[in-house]
């Protein structure tokens, strides 16, 4: 089988070093016109005295430089990327040219509102597509990312039990979770309980309920779960919950799986986050920028950030305050608006048929990527269908070979593809967590599977090749605890 | 495919959703349409937008129209930047993770301080962040001084309901930080400097005053007046975070930008956040990996340092291509520019009878407060009628008063010309 994915090989550009390797004094890249007007005066006492060491380079070298770096990294355009629980769809081209329309790009957040009815605009209906979609009433664009968008919700959750009583201090979350869940939950200042999976792979609904009290503020889950299953006692979770008075907050992480199939809101959530970056996939930018929206429904409405995008009875758009309920800012202006922009163009350009079928295609996909590798990584939950991800197992294989997960990875990543999630969720032994989203062809699927394979049978016959893998990118396995013992943070 | 999972209709795949809670309905929204259709609509709701292009923009308070060379985006936009996930499997990522790590050490610096993460959301979630680091054992308060901008007091005051502090704010004088009265509680003192208003600050002596009382001193900084002014570091700065839209990102309505965070060795350990380290390969080759990552929510869960996860790589990346245009040299003409165009825009628009200057003694950088003689919003909108992006009302201050940037774009005759439709309006 040949290579598919990865041009990303030791054979690529030669590594010169950083940028600051590159520095030749006196050099640069700059230009300016002529100061037009008397020269400043900086006074003495705030004035710099030396220079900052940046680099000093020409045009030419910062973009071989630039360029050469990123021939050394692996993006989706290069191939498929099917990180379990990261949604890496493909990004449609067209997000990023209206996203850089001047009307949207050059805007200052301060402007006059009636200068940026356009953008409002934008905003006012993307809000009402995100509360259909999810089954809502209102929601803040303001989160910059989802673990923002977990904090935010948390805050709306807090507030309202402070308007109601006050006092819950505890907040239950599945022991599959996300950490950003957790540590969301100490941040907003309650303490995180887990409560445990059963045999299924799903919320053990009877120590939930034995977990449920007074004190319990809430609970959050990701549905379907972080194994990829959908929690069907969802109806008697939601009952027991808001039944102790608590609140059902709805992790967005894998609402792809379930676009226009069902809604949060009909399964009983009260506050919900979504992943722009995954559902309506703009893209991850090597690590973000994303954006968290969060939707609320109708009682937590007047606790939502400020301000709000209103449209009056004559169609003008404008920013209106929170009342005194509000929690307050989230962002320092209105949000990764930017990002908004490309999930607007995503969503309508879907509309209500195409999201359905996005959420079947991921089903289908992994359904089909699952079937195909079973016999080598079976499913660790194998008594229930997967919906868009699963979570399979090198168990059978380490214990056989002594070959774990991680080497399978790297042995994937000479084979041509990035490789899947692997050791997450934590409840899983061995787990590989694969989603492969709906955008890859069946081809592709089948090329993975093939690369899945041929590890496993190299894992029997020539385990080096896996204890040694990969080889032929251009750092082979780093040392990461020598990374973290001896700390070289900068040049 | 079906027939291989042995099903025969994709409604079978999600016959695990109980029917209680199906959608028995398609979703209320338009049905899918073409790309030429989506452009068609957004092109037509861009054309509603006025802009820094379209009206001469004099506009701050956090986000500055700074000029963005074409190679930054020509660069931080090639997809294999763009359309990476974050840096998991390092052998695939090298060219994120040596951009973040040229990153880290360009905001060393600049700030002139140890070390550096690889960027948080925005300026004023960094600021929320720099206080989680401070806050320990009995030292819970926070100072902030009257100069921190009011929407980065509001995101801490907001964020503080969690961990249950309430920022303070210690008043000003003349538009300038007194000393804080700092005792055995306090955990931070903030000073803005240049401070919202513009003004140059006596940052030293107020992160004196902090150090004294054993508290961290927080400095919010502006990154592109440090080719001009001294580097936090230098200052007394403990922890420096800054919005870092200036570095080579659009303006994009208040977002994405990317927060920055630099600090001391001591405090590794309780910064937030990606961190990428350097290290060798098996066969001894320089690579790079996050590292430092038992502080981070994937690991360490409720214990983590913070919750963040995604943050504002591409932006990282966009910022580290521009400060490598600018150059040491680049980087200091750019912050005389701004103060040489900023110093001359204050004596043209305070010779407009009626305006004055709000601090005429204090010292500014690139921005500086005008009172003017009616509400600031008033004017704003008479000034777009004649092209101007005039500048942000800042009503904190009172409301009639009025923010004014200036950056390395502005011309002198745009700068006459604001003077010139500044006298109109007010005659």
């Amino acid at each position: 089988m040949n290579a598919v994915g990865a041009p990303v090989r030791k054979q690529g550009p030669a590594r010169h070093g950083t940028i600051h390797d590159r520095s030749v004094a006196g050099r640069h890249a700059w230009n300016l016109p002529e100061l037009d007007v008397p020269d400043a005066v900086i006074p003495s006492e705030h004035a710099r005295a030396g220079r900052p060491g940046l680099p000093e380079v020409g045009e030419v070298d910062l973009v071989r430089h630039y360029t050469a770096l990123s021939q050394r990294n692996y993006g989706l355009d290069t191939g498929l990327y099917p990180l379990g629980s990261c949604t890496m769809k493909y990004n449609p081209k067209v997000a990023e040219s209206v996203a850089g329309l001047p009307g949207f790009q050059r805007v200052h957040p301060l402007q006059p509102d009636d200068t940026v009815q356009g953008v409002l605009e934008v905003l006012w209906r993307l809000e009402r597509a995100l509360c259909e979609i999810t089954g809502m009433s209102r929601a803040t664009l303001q989160p910059p990312a989802g673990a923002c968008g977990e904090m935010t919700g948390l805050l709306l959750m807090r507030a309202f039990h402070e308007d109601h009583g006050g006092g819950r201090r505890r907040v239950i979350i599945p022991d599959s979770a996300h950490g950003t869940n957790p540590a969301s939950v100490r941040l907003a200042g309650f303490d995180a309980v887990p409560v445990r999976s059963d045999a299924r792979g799903l919320v053990d609904a009877g120590a939930l309920a034995k977990l449920m009290d007074e004190d319990v503020a809430g609970l959050m889950l990701t549905n379907p779960n972080t194994l990829g299953l959908f929690e069907e006692e969802i109806e008697e979770i939601a009952s027991t919950v808001h039944g102790a008075g608590g609140l059902l907050y709805y992790d967005g992480a894998n609402l792809n799986a379930i676009l226009g199939r069902c809604r949060p809101g009909d399964m009983g959530f009260d506050i919900v986050h979504i992943n722009t970056h995954k559902t309506f996939a703009t893209p991850h930018g090597g690590g973000g920028p994303g954006a968290g929206p969060v939707g609320v429904t109708e009682e937590l409405v007047p606790y939502l950030p400020s301000p709000t995008v209103e449209r009056a009875e004559d169609g003008t758009f404008s920013f209106r305050p929170g009342d005194a309920r509000s929690i307050g800012r989230m962002h320092g202006f209105h949000g990764n608006v930017g990002i908004l922009v490309r999930a607007y163009s995503y969503v309508f350009l879907h509309g209500a048929d195409g999201l359905k079928a996005v959420s079947e295609l991921a089903a289908l996909n992994a359904n089909y990527l699952a079937r195909l590798i079973q016999d080598d990584f079976p499913l660790a939950h194998p008594d229930m269908r997967p919906m868009h991800e699963f979570v399979a197992t090198a168990k059978r294989l380490r214990d056989e070979t002594g070959i774990r997960a991680m080497d399978v990875a790297k042995r994937v990543i000479d084979l041509g593809f990035h490789p899947s999630t692997v050791y997450f969720p934590l409840v899983v032994e061995e787990a590989m967590m694969v989603e492969p989203t709906e955008t890859e062809s069946k081809e592709t699927l089948e090329d993975f599977a093939e690369s899945l394979r041929r590890a496993a049978r190299e894992a029997r016959e020539d385990p080096d090749l896996l204890h040694e893998a990969p080889t032929t990118t251009p750092v082979r396995r780093l040392d990461e605890a020598r990374a973290a013992r001896m700390l070289k943070l900068r040049w | 495919m079906l027939a291989t999972l042995g099903l025969s209709s994709l409604d079978e795949l999600f016959d695990q959703i109980p029917r209680g809670v199906r959608l028995d309905r398609a979703l209320d929204l338009p049905a899918g349409v073409s790309e030429l259709e989506i452009v068609d609509d957004l092109r037509s709701k861009a054309r509603r937008d006025r802009h820094a292009d379209d009206l001469v923009c004099f506009a701050g308070a956090g986000a500055y129209d700074h000029y963005v060379p074409s190679v930054v985006w020509a660069l931080a936009g090639r997809s294999e930047f763009s359309t990476a996930y974050t840096p998991y499997q390092p052998e695939l990522s090298q060219g994120v993770l040596q951009a973040l790590f040229e990153f880290q050490s360009m905001i060393c610096e600049l700030t002139g301080l140890e070390v550096s993460n690889a960027s948080l959301y925005d300026g004023a979630t960094a600021l929320v962040e720099a206080v989680n680091m401070a806050r320990r054992g009995d030292r819970r308060r926070v100072l902030v001084s009257a100069g921190v901008d009011p929407r980065f007091v509001e995101t801490l005051r907001t964020y503080g309901r969690g961990p249950g502090y309430e920022p303070e704010i210690f008043e000003a004088e003349g538009g300038r930080g007194g000393a804080p009265d700092v005792g055995d509680d306090v955990a931070a003192v903030i000073v803005q400097h240049p401070n919202v208003l513009g003004i140059l600050e006596p940052a030293s002596d107020l992160f004196e005053a902090a150090h004294a009382g054993g508290a961290k001193a927080i400095q919010v900084f502006d990154p592109l007046s440090l080719g001009v002014l001294a580097p936090p570091g230098e200052l007394g700065a403990d922890i420096a975070v800054g919005e870092g839209q200036s570095l080579g990102n659009h303006l994009a309505f208040g977002g994405p930008y990317l927060g920055l965070m630099a600090a001391r060795m001591e405090d590794v350990r309780r910064m937030p956040g990606r961190i990428v380290g350097e290290t060798v390969d098996v066969a001894g080759e320089t690579g790079y990996v996050l590292t430092l990552q038992a502080r981070e929510q994937h690991i360490r869960r409720e214990k983590a340092t913070s919750n963040i996860c995604t943050n504002q790589t591409l932006m990282a990346i966009a910022a580290t291509v521009y400060l490598a245009w600018l150059g040491p040299d680049g980087l200091a003409e750019v912050g005389r520019r701004c103060a040489a165009k900023a110093a001359y825009a204050a004596d043209r628009l305070s010779d407009v009878p009626g305006v004055s200057l709000l601090h005429p003694e204090a010292p500014f950088f690139k921005e500086f407060a005008l009172r003017l003689p009616r509400p600031a919003a008033e004017i704003v909108d008479a000034l777009v009628e004649r092209g101007y992006l005039g500048g942000v009302p800042l009503s904190s201050a009172g409301e009639d008063v009025l923010l004014v940037a200036v950056t390395e774009r502005r011309t002198r005759e745009e700068i006459d010309g604001l003077a010139s439709a500044m006298k109109e309006v007010l005659a």
